[in-house]
C-alpha cells in the first residue's frame, strides 16, 4: 500500500513540478527525495517507487505525445541519437533514463530519512 | 550505519543529474543535454506537434492600435486582416516568430558572424569571413540611415520587431523550437538591426560570389597570362538573347568611364600578383543563384489579361527561406512570399498588379590592393601620400573559449578583408580591401513596402527606384494591361574588365567613376513582342554603354529557352504557364549534342562507348526524372571540356576557375581548328576537336559504366536533389527527390539549388494565382506542415492561392483556424 501511495505521489509531484517551464528538468529529483523522506520504506522499495513513478510518468507522456504526432519527430530524433530511427527504442531510453534517476533520487531520500 | 549508502547514492544521483545536464561531445558536434532533451515535459517531445493541432488562439497585445483577425487556411497560410498598417506588420512579426523563430535567429547569426557563440570554435572561419567582409558594418550603415531619414520605415520595422518580441516574451521555455533544444541555447530579442543583417545576407548571397570569383579570376589570369585568359574567358557570347531585345537603342550615357592609361601593363597584363585563395571561407554563393521571371501581355493570353510568372532560384533549405502570407489593411491587400526576418511581401501581387524578381548578376563587388606603411595598419599609401585608416573592432564570442577580436583597417575603399592576420600562405602578405555597394546605406525594405501598395506602372517605377543592392530585374504586370521589366540597383559605371580582377588601390585611377543613374538602367515596357522576361542573362547586348561584368556571372541558355517558348506561345492560360515554369527542355544540349556529333569519330570508339553515344543520340532532350540520356550527355560534355582545356589549366598549385561551357560550344560551332583544342602536353602532335571529342567520349564511358553498375544512370538518381536543413543534418532534410531539370533548364533544379518559390499570377478581375515553395509553413521538424509542399513541388504541381476579402475568406471551405489579436 505504502509503495502505491509513494508511486502515485512521486509521479504527481514530478508532473506538477514539470508544468513550470522555468524550473529545471530534473526538479523531480527533489520531489522524489521529499516523497521518499516523507513515506518511509525500505531502501529497495523506495528505489522501486521512484523508478516506477518517473518511468511510468515519462513513458506515458512520451507515448501520448508520440501517438498524437504519428511518430514524425521521434523517428527523426531516433536517427540523430542514434537509435536506428526506432521510436520504440527512443521511448524506452527516455523511460529508463527518467526511471533510473527517479529511483536514485528516492533511494537517496530513503537513506537520508534513515540517517536522521 | 546508513551514512555511507546515503553519501554513495547522493553522489550517484547528483553525478547522473550533472552528466545528463551537460552537453557531451559526440564526434564533431555536441550532443544536446540528454536529460533535458529527452524529458517529456521540457525537451523535444514537446515539439512533437499534434497531427490535428487546433491553431485557434486569442492573443492580447499592448502594442496594437486595434484588433486584428488572422484566418489560417488548410496549408497553414495566414491571411491577416488589420485596420492599421503597423498592426499588420506586428502580426506578421508574431507569426514569423511563431512558425520560424529558430531559422530567423540562425540566419542572422550567420550573417553577423555569431555562430561560434553558440556552436564553438569550429565555426570561427565562417564568423571571421562575414565580420571581415563588413556584413555588420553594412547593416549598421542602413540602420543609421533609416533611423535618421525614414520615419515610415523605422515605424514599420519597429512594429515588426515588437511582434516578434511579443511572441518570444510569451514563449514558455518548454515550447522553444526544436533546434534551440538540440543545440542548447535560447533565442534573444529581435531588433531592426537583425532585419538589416538578414537583408545583408541576401546581398551577399546574390552579389557576394565576387568575393571568391574575383580571386579565382585573378589567379587564373596570372596562371595563363592575359592573352590566353581572354580567349578562354571571353565576354563575347554569340548566342546571347538579352533581357532587353537586341537592337534596342540606348540613351547617350551620362558617365563615360575612362580606362586608366596604365591598365594594360599594371592591371590586365600584370602577372606578378600572387592572389589570395584557399582562405577558409564559407561556401561561396551558388553560381546558379538566379531565377526566371516573365510577364505576357493580354495580346498573348486567352483571357486578354496579362499573366506574370516568377521563380527565384536559390539554395534549397528547410525551413524554407520563404513564408507565404496575405496582408490586408485599408491601404492595400497583398499576397505572396515573405522572408521570415523582414516585414512585407517580397515577391507577390496585390489587387492591382503583380511583381517578381530575378538576380541581375551585375558586378558590384571589387578588391583593391592596399599598401600599409607598417604592420600597425594605421596608414596606407593613397594618391601619393600616407593616409590614416580607422579601425573597426569586431569581437567574436566563442562558446567554451576566449573571444576572438578582428581589428579591421577601414580604408577609403572599404574594410580590409585580407591582410597579414587573415590569409593563406600563398597570399604573400597582400592586403585587399573590399568595395561593395552593399556597404552603402540602403532603404531596400521600402521598395517592398511600396510594391505591396503599388497601384500602377508609375508606383512600381517609384518603388523600385529606391532599390540599391542586390541588383534585380523587377518584372511587372498590371490589371490594366501593362507589362514591364527593369534592371534596378546601384550599378557601377565600369570600363571593360574593370573589377574582374584585383585592382591596384594605391591611387584613385582604378576607383569607381560613378553610379549609373536610375533612368539609364535597362528597362522595357509593353514591347511589341508581347512579353518581357529575364533569366539572369546579360541585360543588354554590347551596345549598352556600360560594362556589365565578367560573362561567367551570366548564364545564357535559360533565357534563350524562355524567350523561344514565349515567342511561339499564344492564347496562353495559367495552366500553360505551369507547364512552362516546370519545363525540362535542354536548349544547351540541343546545340551541343549535334556539335559534338559532328566531330565524333564513331569508328574509333569502343563498343561500350558506342552504346553510350547511342543512349545520348536517342535522348529526347528533356531533363526528365527517368531520363538516362541527359546523364550520359552531361558526363560526355564535361569530359570533352576537360579534354579541351584540362591541359591549359593543368599544373596550377592554386585552384583556378573553369571556362564557361558557352565558350567551347561557340568555338565548336565556328572554328573547327581552334588552337585551344590542341593538347599542349603532346609535343609531336596537334590535336583538334575531332580528337578531343572522341577522347572525351571514351573517357566519359569509364565513368558512365560505373554509374550504370551502381544503377545511377537515371537523371534523378544521379542528380539526387536534396533540400537540406540549415544545420545540414540529413534526417531533418529531404533527400533524393524525384525531380528533373537542372542547369540551363527552365526548371532549374540542381542538386541542392533551384526554384525556391514558384508563382503564377493571372491578372483577371478576381486574381487567379498559383504557386508554392519546396518546404512548408512550419519550421518545426516535428510538424506535419514542416515539409508539406515538397512532394507537390517535386511533381511540378501547384496550389491555387486563396486571395480573398475577409468575409469571403472566413466562409471559404479551406479556411480552418482563427487567430484573434486584441489590443489590450
Amino acid at each position: 500500500m505504502k509503495i502505491l501511495i509513494s508511486i502515485i505521489l512521486s509521479a504527481l509531484l514530478a508532473y506538477a513540478a514539470g508544468i513550470y517551464g522555468n524550473l529545471p528538468w530534473w526538479s523531480f529529483v527533489i520531489t522524489n527525495l521529499i516523497v521518499a523522506m516523507a513515506i518511509p520504506q525500505k531502501a529497495f522499495y523506495s528505489f522501486l517507487s521512484g523508478f516506477v513513478a518517473i518511468g511510468l510518468l515519462w513513458c506515458g507522456l512520451a507515448i501520448l505525445l508520440d501517438q498524437g504526432n504519428d511518430h514524425i519527430l521521434s523517428m527523426k530524433v531516433a536517427t540523430i541519437l542514434p537509435l536506428k530511427g526506432s521510436y520504440i527504442a527512443l521511448i524506452a531510453v527516455t523511460t529508463f533514463m527518467g526511471a533510473l534517476l527517479g529511483g536514485l533520487a528516492s533511494l537517496t531520500g530513503s537513506f537520508a530519512r534513515a540517517t536522521k | 550505519m546508513r551514512l555511507l549508502p546515503l553519501i554513495a547514492s547522493a553522489i550517484l544521483t547528483t553525478g547522473l543529474v550533472f552528466t545528463l545536464d551537460t552537453q557531451l561531445k559526440i564526434g564533431n558536434s555536441k550532443a544536446p543535454r540528454l536529460g533535458y532533451f529527452l524529458s517529456p515535459q521540457h525537451g523535444f517531445w514537446k515539439n512533437a506537434e499534434k497531427i490535428n493541432t487546433n491553431f485557434d488562439a486569442t492573443i492580447i497585445a499592448n502594442e496594437l492600435k486595434g484588433n486584428v483577425d488572422v484566418y489560417v487556411d488548410d496549408r497553414l497560410v495566414p491571411h491577416i486582416y488589420a485596420d492599421h498598417d503597423a498592426d499588420a506588420y506586428f502580426v506578421q512579426g508574431y507569426l514569423h516568430a511563431k512558425f520560424r523563430l529558430w531559422q530567423m535567429d540562425f540566419e542572422t547569426r550567420v550573417a553577423s558572424g555569431r555562430l561560434s557563440e553558440i556552436a564553438g570554435a569550429d565555426k570561427l572561419p565562417i564568423d571571421r569571413f562575414f565580420r571581415r567582409l563588413g556584413m555588420v558594418y553594412g547593416a549598421e550603415q542602413t540602420e543609421a540611415n533609416i533611423n535618421a531619414t525614414n520615419p515610415l520605415m523605422k515605424a514599420t520595422l519597429d512594429a515588426y520587431t515588437a511582434g516578434v518580441n511579443a511572441y518570444i516574451k510569451q514563449l514558455d521555455p518548454t515550447d522553444l523550437p526544436f533546434e534551440f533544444k538540440l543545440m542548447n541555447y535560447v533565442p534573444e530579442d529581435w531588433t531592426p538591426k537583425k532585419t538589416y543583417l538578414f537583408l545583408m545576407f541576401m546581398s551577399y548571397d546574390l552579389t557576394g560570389r565576387s568575393a571568391n570569383a574575383d580571386l579565382q579570376l585573378t589567379n587564373t589570369r596570372d596562371f595563363l597570362g592575359y592573352d590566353l585568359f581572354d580567349k578562354l574567358y571571353t565576354n563575347k557570347q554569340d548566342s546571347l538573347d538579352p533581357i532587353i531585345p537586341k537592337g534596342t537603342d540606348f540613351a547617350k550615357p551620362s558617365i563615360i568611364p575612362k580606362k586608366p592609361s596604365n591598365s594594360d601593363s599594371s592591371y590586365l597584363h600584370t602577372t606578378n600578383a600572387l592572389a589570395i585563395n584557399n582562405v577558409a571561407m564559407p561556401e561561396a554563393p551558388d553560381k546558379n543563384n538566379g531565377s526566371n521571371n516573365w510577364a505576357v501581355s493580354g495580346s498573348k493570353t486567352k483571357s486578354g489579361r496579362p499573366i506574370l510568372c516568377s521563380d527565384p532560384h536559390l539554395g534549397l533549405n528547410l525551413p524554407s527561406l520563404w513564408y507565404e502570407i496575405q496582408i490586408t489593411t485599408p491601404t492595400h491587400s497583398t499576397y505572396g512570399a515573405s522572408f521570415p526576418g523582414s516585414p512585407a511581401v517580397i515577391i507577390g501581387f496585390n489587387d492591382s498588379l503583380a511583381w517578381g524578381v530575378t538576380n541581375a548578376g551585375r558586378d558590384v563587388f571589387d578588391y583593391y590592393e592596399i599598401k600599409f606603411k607598417d604592420s600597425t595598419q594605421n596608414e596606407y599609401w593613397y594618391n601619393g601620400a600616407w593616409k590614416s585608416t580607422t579601425k573597426r573592432k569586431e569581437i567574436i564570442k566563442v562558446k567554451d573559449s576566449t573571444d576572438v577580436i578582428e581589428d579591421i583597417a577601414m580604408t577609403n575603399w572599404g574594410p580590409t578583408m585580407f591582410d597579414a592576420h587573415y590569409q593563406n600562405p600563398q597570399s604573400n602578405g597582400r592586403n585587399l580591401a573590399v568595395q561593395w555597394t552593399a556597404h552603402s546605406t540602403s532603404t531596400g525594405v521600402e521598395t517592398f513596402y511600396q510594391l505591396n501598395r503599388a497601384k500602377n506602372y508609375e508606383d512600381y517605377l517609384h518603388a523600385i527606384s529606391l532599390w540599391t543592392c542586390p541588383g534585380q530585374n523587377f518584372v511587372l504586370a498590371t490589371k490594366t494591361g501593362d507589362i514591364a521589366i527593369k534592371q534596378q540597383g546601384r550599378f557601377v559605371a565600369r570600363w571593360e574588365r574593370q573589377g574582374d580582377f584585383i585592382m591596384p588601390g594605391e591611387d584613385s585611377s582604378y576607383a569607381w567613376q560613378g553610379i549609373i543613374p536610375n533612368d539609364e538602367n535597362p528597362m522595357i515596357k509593353n514591347p511589341a513582342r508581347g512579353f518581357v522576361s529575364s533569366a539572369n542573362q546579360p541585360a543588354t547586348d554590347p551596345t549598352y554603354p556600360y560594362y556589365l561584368g565578367a560573362a561567367s556571372a551570366f548564364p545564357l541558355y535559360r533565357g534563350i529557352s524562355v524567350n523561344k517558348h514565349l515567342t511561339s506561345m499564344n492564347q496562353i492560360t495559367a495552366q500553360d504557364m505551369q507547364a512552362l515554369q516546370t519545363d525540362n527542355y535542354n536548349v544547351f544540349a540541343a546545340t551541343a549534342r549535334p556539335a559534338m556529333m559532328r566531330y565524333l569519330q564513331l569508328d574509333k570508339l569502343s563498343n561500350d562507348a558506342k552504346r553510350m553515344v547511342n543512349e545520348m543520340t536517342n535522348w529526347d532532350l528533356n531533363n526528365s526524372v527517368n531520363s538516362k540520356g541527359i546523364t550520359v550527355f552531361k558526363i560526355i560534355w564535361d569530359s570533352v571540356e576537360q579534354a579541351v582545356w584540362g591541359d591549359e589549366l593543368a599544373g596550377s598549385t592554386i585552384p583556378l576557375t573553369k571556362p564557361e561551357a558557352f565558350v567551347l560550344l561557340d568555338q565548336m560551332n565556328k572554328d573547327s581548328n581552334w588552337v585551344i583544342a590542341d593538347d599542349i602536353r603532346t609535343k609531336d602532335k596537334i590535336e583538334n576537336f575531332k580528337d578531343q571529342v572522341t577522347l572525351g567520349v571514351e573517357n566519359a564511358t569509364k565513368k558512365l559504366s560505373e554509374l550504370e553498375k551502381e544503377n545511377k544512370l537515371e537523371w534523378s538518381l544521379f542528380k539526387a536533389t536534396r533540400i537540406l536543413h540549415l544545420t545540414k543534418m540529413p534526417v531533418l532534410s529531404r533527400l533524393n527527390l524525384p525531380i528533373g531539370g537542372g542547369v540551363n533548364i527552365i526548371n532549374a533544379t540542381t542538386e541542392n539549388h533551384g526554384p525556391s518559390w514558384r508563382m503564377i499570377v493571372h491578372l483577371t478581375d478576381e486574381i487567379e494565382a498559383y504557386g508554392l515553395y519546396p518546404g512548408g509553413q512550419s519550421g518545426n521538424p516535428g510538424s506535419p506542415y514542416y515539409d508539406s509542399f515538397v512532394n507537390t513541388w517535386a511533381a511540378g504541381q501547384y496550389y491555387r492561392f486563396l486571395f480573398l476579402g475577409k468575409e469571403k475568406l472566413k466562409q471559404n471551405a479551406r479556411t480552418k483556424w482563427h487567430l484573434q489579436f486584441k489590443a489590450a
